[in-house]
């Protein structure tokens, strides 16, 4: 608040009026900007004037908060946002497509090799190190579940393609291997494993 | 002066106050205590559970909800919230609940539509799969949705709760058409009908049967199964329906009022002491 | 603005702001160091409560446009989207429906005050003018508005006040189907009013602005009606306004917050949640409380154009009133016989705004048939809508030209600060000569 004091001394002179008519022009407000009629300058520390200000300033905050909060996901979004898949769907050597959050979701039902193949990568150079170990729930190895969007540009992989039997991005080349690893080309990281669950020995709960 | 002017004021609405229908006409509805009325009402979570059950059991065979999903069923302020289970998509008795409905679905290998068990997620479904069936399984009458349909009527809840429980036998002299009900809480003008001496009684025709029954519905937790206890209870589940968020909104405008009145408190005082000495 | 500036930048950055473009300047000048009539009541403080609505209903309106959807399919149940699974949405719907009402509310305050205080006079037409327009503009605004979400009385009072431009003659059928984007209000006449009504709020800001800054040119009246004659008779706005405005806007907010937190659709009609049927026409179809009265006015007419006509007349009659009032007073306050008047003419309203409420052929004293006059029985309400209307327009065109020239005004104070500064000056009504006194 910039409130100024009186600063002006200089008094102010006025002819005086006839009485009852309206003048226009002489008593324009703002003819002379000094102040008025004001009484003695209010103190503008007074504690009451902050306590008020800051109780005008707390309601604007709390009705902010509403309006920022209504852009978050709102409750539809939310009740699509965790899906259950039963794995019963999946053959062996197989890979399943599906819509999660509005991205594609891989769900691959791996093999014997395909799991002895991405073990034994593991210490491999990779842009990307990782087990295979970390990127599957324990004891469950022949599932697989990753976002299905490469992670250099957004592309959906292919399933099966590339020079390690896992997935090939033919948008600019990358290839991962069984595991979901980056193994060649510019993706900078591994197909992500979002945060799943096995909600039964056939059923995951994904999200 | 502006007093006097207040008192015209005040004359002129007495005359023309006063309700005052020409064409058709209702009983007053009953009013109910309900427990989410004022300004600190809350909804019984059993009573919502019970209206819930006589939804499921009588009334979803005709009427849809189409605007309400299962998973609203476990959110906060509705009948089978549980706060183990936050998010309402994880809550197994709603999961169960929905698991009972059958919803269509495109079958994604051969393309086909099949009817698949409902999720949380999925909205009711219809009893109908369109208008033209709903009509035609109802004498030509549309069942309304329920989704908001205790904001649509005049008096909410009450007037719910009263055309339920409100079927009788229809005054002699009066000639109901067939396939439609005399009910005197529903809005209608049965003048034409009336054969009867004076004046034509208040109400009208619906083409809705009588639904409620006693014991037609058992509660699960031992309530007496009388229509006025269904008509009452699927009355307060409809009055969620229309407004899942009324608790929510209520206690936000206690807290709200509160601030007010402080602020208001705050802002008079500091206005006092400005204007304190100035002749005005 | 005209006047001499007092504003002096104190920092450097404030210095070269104010080389480059004045805001802080123009800030100061109308919002801080404005000298502003130290006597103004409690029913100054609706403009500032105007502008607070504006606000409200344009931040809480682009929110919701982040959701609804305009489509005829989709409209209704987007906004009960909004009401249960957008976070906040039930709070930001209705803040936006009653804020709408709280607009209206503060807005005839607001008039009532201009039509008492004689604001509208010379030389503040164009002040008084420019609040028509909002005023007209904030009409057309809220109309499409309930149209939105496109339950029965959405739709249907959309059928009836497009039906209205049917009454012109000639080309009046073409401007309806334009209106309509097609043969009937459909998807066309949605899209097209959504897309207006979400225009229209920025040009009720925009004359606002040319609002607030004939205002400043001319300066505020007062409860007196006399002009500001000296140092002596204002204050500077901040922080005696400011202080007096904020307080005022915490008691309306009060009123506001009783509506959307405990009664929110105390203020509509049931009938517009029920999604909108083109085949089936509510019992009665009324539009909003704040058009009742002009409904009313529109109803008291047996002939369509005619109706329509003295509907939109009594809006035209108020762009013109400053001209229509022939008083050389301004202030009510001391034109006693024109004050009654003007307290029958806000019965008047209020009784309008009733009957726009009821059906034509409803009784107004229960249970007394006296005789048809014209086309009804004269105890019904269209007679008490037609008595009504006769007086609004009488109290324009016929009280106000007269009386300013038949009354004797009482003595107005010499200033705004006599009265208060000495006591004694408390003149006796008609004591001593003064220009006004008429015959």
């Amino acid at each position: 608040m910039f409130w100024r004091g009186r600063g002006r001394t200089a008094p102010f002179r006025r002819s005086p009026q006839a009485k009852g008519g309206f003048k226009v022009a002489d008593s324009v407000a703002g003819a002379n900007p000094e102040h008025g009629a004001g009484g003695d300058d209010p103190s503008r520390r007074d504690f009451i004037h902050i306590a008020a200000g800051a109780a005008a300033a707390g309601a604007a905050v709390t009705i902010a908060w509403p309006l920022v909060d209504q852009m978050n996901p709102a409750g539809d979004t939310l009740a699509l946002a965790s899906v259950e898949f039963d794995l019963t769907k999946v053959e062996l050597g197989q890979s399943v497509t599906i819509k999660w959050r509005g991205k594609p979701l891989f769900i691959r039902h791996r093999t014997g090799a395909e799991i002895a193949a991405a073990i034994k990568d593991d210490g491999a150079p990779m842009r990307d190190p990782q087990t295979d170990e970390a990127r599957h729930k324990p004891g469950k190895a022949e599932w697989l579940v990753l976002i299905g969007t490469c992670t250099h540009l957004g592309c959906v992989p292919t399933f099966g393609g590339g020079d390690y039997q896992g997935w090939f991005c033919p948008c600019h080349g990358s290839h991962y291997d069984t595991s979901g690893r980056i193994r060649k080309g510019p993706a900078p990281t591994n197909l992500a494993v979002p945060e799943y669950a096995f909600v039964s020995d056939t059923m995951v709960k994904v999200g | 002066m502006l007093r006097k002017g207040l008192a015209v004021a005040a004359l002129g609405l007495a005359l023309v106050g006063g309700p005052a229908l020409a064409a058709g006409s209702q009983k007053e509805p009953r009013t109910v205590a309900w427990s989410f009325s004022g300004p600190f009402g809350k909804f019984d979570r059993a009573q919502l559970q019970r209206g819930f059950k006589v939804y499921r059991e009588v009334c979803a065979a005709c009427h849809s909800m189409n605007l309400m999903s299962f998973r609203n069923l476990g959110q906060k302020g509705g009948p089978f919230y549980d706060p183990k289970y936050p998010n309402p998509n994880d809550n197994p008795y709603v999961k169960t609940i929905a698991r009972d409905f059958e919803v269509s679905d495109i079958d994604p290998e051969t393309g086909d539509v099949v009817k698949r068990p409902a999720t949380p997620a999925d909205r009711f479904p219809n009893p109908y799969p369109n208008e033209a069936a709903a009509r035609a399984g109802n004498g030509g009458a549309l069942p309304p949705d329920f989704s908001t349909l205790s904001k649509a009527r005049k008096g909410g809840p009450d007037y719910v709760y009263s055309l339920l429980s409100g079927y009788g036998t229809p005054p002699a002299g009066l000639e109901v058409p067939a396939g439609q009900y005399y009910n005197p809480y529903m809005l209608g003008d049965v003048t034409a009908f009336w054969k009867g001496q004076g004046h034509a009684p208040k109400g009208g025709f619906i083409a809705m049967a009588p639904q409620l029954a006693p014991d037609k519905v058992t509660f699960d937790d031992g309530t007496k199964s009388t229509i006025a206890q269904q008509a009452k209870d699927v009355a307060a589940f409809m009055a969620w329906v229309s407004e899942p968020k009324l608790e929510e909104r209520k206690a936000f405008g206690v807290g709200a009022m509160i601030y007010l009145v402080i602020l208001s408190g705050l802002l008079y005082v500091s206005y006092r002491r400005i204007w304190r000495n100035v002749a005005h | 603005m005209s006047g001499h500036s007092s504003y002096v930048p104190k920092t450097g950055f404030e210095r070269w702001l104010d080389a480059r473009l004045p805001v802080a300047r123009l800030a100061y000048d109308s919002l801080i160091d404005f000298p502003t009539p130290k006597n103004l009541n409690y029913w100054y403080t609706f403009g500032g409560i105007l502008a607070l609505c504006l606000g409200i209903q344009l931040v809480t309106g682009i929110v919701l446009a982040m959701h609804y959807v305009p489509h005829v399919d989709h409209a209704f149940a987007s906004i009960e989207r909004i009401m249960r699974d957008v976070n906040y949405g039930w709070l930001i719907r209705y803040m936006h429906s009653n804020g709408a009402s709280m607009f209206f509310i503060a807005v005839y305050a607001h008039m009532f005050r201009g039509l008492y205080y004689g604001s509208y006079k010379a030389p503040r037409e164009l002040l008084w003018i420019l609040g028509c327009v909002i005023y007209l503009l904030m009409m057309a605004t809220a109309f499409m508005g309930y149209v939105l979400p496109w339950g029965q009385m959405s739709f249907h009072g959309a059928v009836v006040i497009t039906n209205l431009f049917g009454a012109l003659p000639i080309i009046g059928e073409s401007i309806t189907t334009w209106l309509w984007g097609g043969f009937a209000v459909d998807n066309a006449t949605l899209n097209r009013f959504f897309s207006l009504h979400y225009l229209m709020p920025f040009m009720i800001a925009g004359v606002v602005i040319l609002h607030i800054w004939a205002l400043h040119v001319t300066g505020n009246n007062n409860p007196t009606g006399v002009q500001v004659q000296s140092k002596a008779d204002t204050v500077p706005f901040h922080p005696y306004y400011t202080v007096k405005d904020g307080f005022a806007i915490a008691v309306f907010m009060l009123m506001f917050a009783a509506f959307v937190f405990f009664n929110p659709n105390a203020l509509g009609h049931p009938d517009n949640y029920i999604p909108a049927n083109p085949l089936v026409t509510p019992a009665h179809i009324v539009p909003e409380w704040y058009f009742l009265p002009f409904y009313a006015i529109l109803r008291a007419v047996p002939d369509k154009l005619m109706g329509v006509l003295m509907m939109f007349g009594a809006i035209a009659v108020l762009f013109i009133l400053p001209w229509l009032d022939t008083s050389r007073v301004r202030s009510l306050r001391y034109r006693p016989t024109t004050r009654m008047y003007f307290f029958i003419f806000v019965v008047a309203c209020f009784v309008l705004g009733l009957c726009g409420a009821r059906l034509p052929d409803e009784k107004v004293i229960p249970g007394l048939t006296t005789f048809v006059l014209l086309d009804a029985d004269l105890n019904s309400m269209v007679w008490l809508s037609r008595f009504a209307t006769a007086y609004y327009f009488a109290y324009f065109l016929l009280v106000l030209p007269l009386m300013g020239l038949s009354e004797t005004p009482l003595e107005q104070p010499a200033s705004i600060s006599e009265p208060v500064l000495s006591p004694s000056a408390a003149m006796p009504a008609g004591a001593a000569a003064s220009p006004e006194k008429r015959g």
